[in-house]
């Protein structure tokens, strides 16, 4: 039900953004790299991805307060229309392009296929383009992030905050829609981006990662960087070699309907991370 | 690694922390075995009833992702594996005692990995305790409550056949503490386990029908999804190739041995049959508090199952030991041999007479359009 309202809501939306797309993303149109949103510097909150742990029992992941120095990121997800050009030019696998209109958002690509076009890209413009970092995205999100962390349960039992897992997930309900709709259909957020957390889930560059807090120690645990962190209606964990994400099995709720992209224009250093590095400023390396 | 000192002057921690003492890692007072494992068909020394009370058995399951030959022409396929091997080892413990199982998922592997437990009871048979990421490990412990043989096999949210078809299953046997019995109670016994996994592959095909090789595991996910996902395997092998158990690894007995074959198939149905034999003893569905059928020619080993059958050979020779789809026996692979010595009996088989020319027709006999007519 509420699933359906968001989309009754965008679909507003539509009438207004469509036209102006219409005209600037023809079919076959070449990239429009200057489509991009310049983000100020701000504070927002962040719910750390990944799995916490204190002495060995699940834990809500903390919820963070950071400051990003400013981004720069595409306005609009990356289209089928824009990927077929890096297809062409041989830079990126030869993945199925749908058939009519090509202002849709490019989906069914990995995170490898999204990080070819961000090299292929960067090459095209000399700008260093890359995939957000998951802190990234989540400010450029804004309101459209979705902060769900899940309750407290007693750490003794592991079925309870299993349960309580399984109710957030059924509760997520599937997209009414589930065929990438014309770039603009869910509106822009109130930072100017287009789609954010519409029927398509972005990859992002972070790593899915497990961390033991211990008093006021974050310690790493481990690191998968065949895991990424991917973004949209909810927060998800995908193998990076994944086009087409299923649920099914143990698995309950909508996995997301479709996986695409977005870049931002950047140093290659996460402007977030730095940010917190910035403001924690006790950051080490070992031990 | 890093460590990140979460400066709390900083970055806020808004959420409140559930803070629980540590619970006891082991409170059971038990006594602790641990187990090598053995890779199948072979089964780790065990004894096949025991007088001893329950203990915790630990074993250890290392998940190698490797590429590996599944046939003869040389076909290559990246397989994920339990300790190197498909399937993977079997493990055997006693009803009512603890498995404590260690699963490594060592840093040079690409996936997550996982194990759900047949014999196991609740947590996804474990699968939704032990999801490890490569560099981790976890250790499960589970009691053993339900003799029998079970399956265990990877499952990963999402991608559960594909790591299956891929080689991740093999099975525990939980024997019954006094040991196997037939219907009447009276005790069954064993020389020998063979642990046959049998093993439905699915290999992409280029342009011209060649299979094809992928550089990594993770390329060749998708064209092997759509594969699997016609259902028509191109390999149903036993021990992960075709021919693993034929020819110089044949397997082996002596007439008058006993043996238990256990047969397991975590996707999809199968059908084993001994050429030249049968199943004294079967427990179909592969559970020992049920009584075994007796002399069974073909018995039905249901995807996502195992079966034990109990024979005792009494004529050498080459068994054939199929699944009875004789398709997937002979055309995909599923046959193993197992070589017999011993003295024949002629009493249960005796070649009276040898093929040889078909003898002329008796005096007076006209033969007739292959018809014998006695005029």
């Amino acid at each position: 039900m509420l699933i359906a309202l968001k989309i009754k809501a965008a679909a507003l939306g539509v009438a207004v953004s469509v036209p102006l797309l219409a005209t600037a993303l023809t079919p076959g149109s070449p990239p429009r790299p200057d489509e991009t949103v310049a983000l100020a510097a701000a504070s927002f909150g962040y719910r750390a991805a990944g799995d916490f742990s204190r002495g060995g029992q699940p834990i809500v992941s903390p919820l963070l307060v950071v400051r990003a120095s400013g981004l720069v990121i595409m306005k609009n997800q990356v289209t089928a229309g824009e990927y077929a050009q890096c297809i062409r030019d041989g830079a990126c696998p030869k993945l199925a392009l749908p058939v009519g209109r090509q202002d849709v958002p490019m989906v069914g690509v990995s995170w490898h296929d999204a990080t070819a076009y961000a090299t292929w890209i960067s090459r095209k413009t000399g700008r260093s383009y890359r995939l957000p970092t998951d802190e990234e995205w989540t400010f450029a999100a804004a309101e459209r992030a979705h902060d769900e962390a899940l309750p407290l349960v007693d750490p003794a039992d592991p079925a309870r905050a299993w349960l309580a897992r399984y109710e957030t997930e059924a509760a997520r309900g599937s997209a009414v829609i589930a065929a990438p709709q014309p770039t603009g259909t869910f509106g822009v957020n109130s930072k100017g981006l287009a789609d954010v957390a519409g029927n398509v889930w972005e990859w992002t560059n972070s790593c899915f990662q497990r961390l033991s807090l211990d008093g006021s120690e974050e310690r790493i645990t481990s690191v998968n960087c065949g895991v990424r962190v991917v973004e949209g209606a909810h927060r998800t964990y995908m193998t990076d070699f994944i086009r087409d994400p299923r649920s099914g099995g143990c698995a309950v709720g909508a996995p997301p309907s479709n996986l695409g992209f977005r870049l931002v224009i950047a140093p290659s250093n996460s402007v977030v991370t730095d940010a917190i590095r910035a403001v924690a400023g006790r950051w080490r390396h070992g031990a | 690694m890093l460590t990140r000192r979460t400066a709390l002057k900083g970055v806020a921690i808004a959420a409140v922390m559930s803070w629980a003492p540590i619970t006891l890692a082991d409170e059971l007072k038990l006594p602790r075995e641990h187990v090598d494992l053995v890779a199948p068909p072979f089964v780790h020394r065990h004894e096949q009833a025991t007088k001893a009370g329950p203990k915790i058995i630990e074993f250890r399951l290392t998940v190698h992702e490797k590429q590996v030959v599944i046939d003869d022409a040389g076909t290559k396929m990246w397989a994920m594996t339990y300790n190197g091997s498909m399937p993977g080892p079997m493990m055997v413990v006693h009803e009512g005692d603890y498995i404590e199982l260690t699963l490594v998922n060592p840093e040079t592997n690409t996936m997550p990995h996982n194990i759900d437990l047949h014999a196991a009871t609740g947590g996804l048979g474990g699968g939704a305790l032990t999801h490890v990421n490569p560099g981790e490990q976890t250790v499960l412990r589970f009691k053993a409550t339900r003799p029998g043989v079970f399956i265990y096999h990877c499952a990963p949210e999402g991608m559960i056949p594909w790591h299956v078809v891929s080689g991740m299953h093999g099975a525990v046997m939980v024997l019954p503490r006094d040991g196997l019995k037939d219907g009447d109670g009276k005790p069954l016994h064993y020389d020998k386990v063979f642990y046959i996994g049998e093993n439905d592959f699915y290999i992409p095909k280029d342009e011209n029908g060649k299979y094809k090789s992928y550089d990594s595991i993770g390329e060749s996910y998708s064209d092997t999804m759509d594969v699997m996902r016609k259902l028509i395997p191109t390999h149903v092998v036993f021990e992960g190739k075709v021919g693993a158990l034929t020819g110089k690894n044949a397997l082996t007995a002596n007439v008058g041995e006993t043996v238990l074959i256990v047969h397991s198939e975590a996707n999809r149905d199968t059908r084993p049959h001994i050429i030249g034999g049968h199943g004294d003893y079967v427990w179909e569905t592969g559970k020992f508090n049920n009584p075994p059928e007796r002399d069974l020619e073909t018995w039905f080993v249901r995807g996502g199952s195992a079966a034990a059958a109990l024979y005792t050979f009494r004529e050498p020779g080459i068994y054939a030991y199929v699944n009875h789809n004789l398709i997937e026996a002979v055309e995909l692979g599923a046959t193993a041999h197992i070589k017999v010595d011993g003295k024949w009996n002629d009493d249960l088989m005796k070649s009276i007479s040898p093929p040889g020319p078909i003898p002329p027709a008796k005096l007076g006999a006209v033969t007739s359009g292959g018809a014998t007519i006695a005029r």
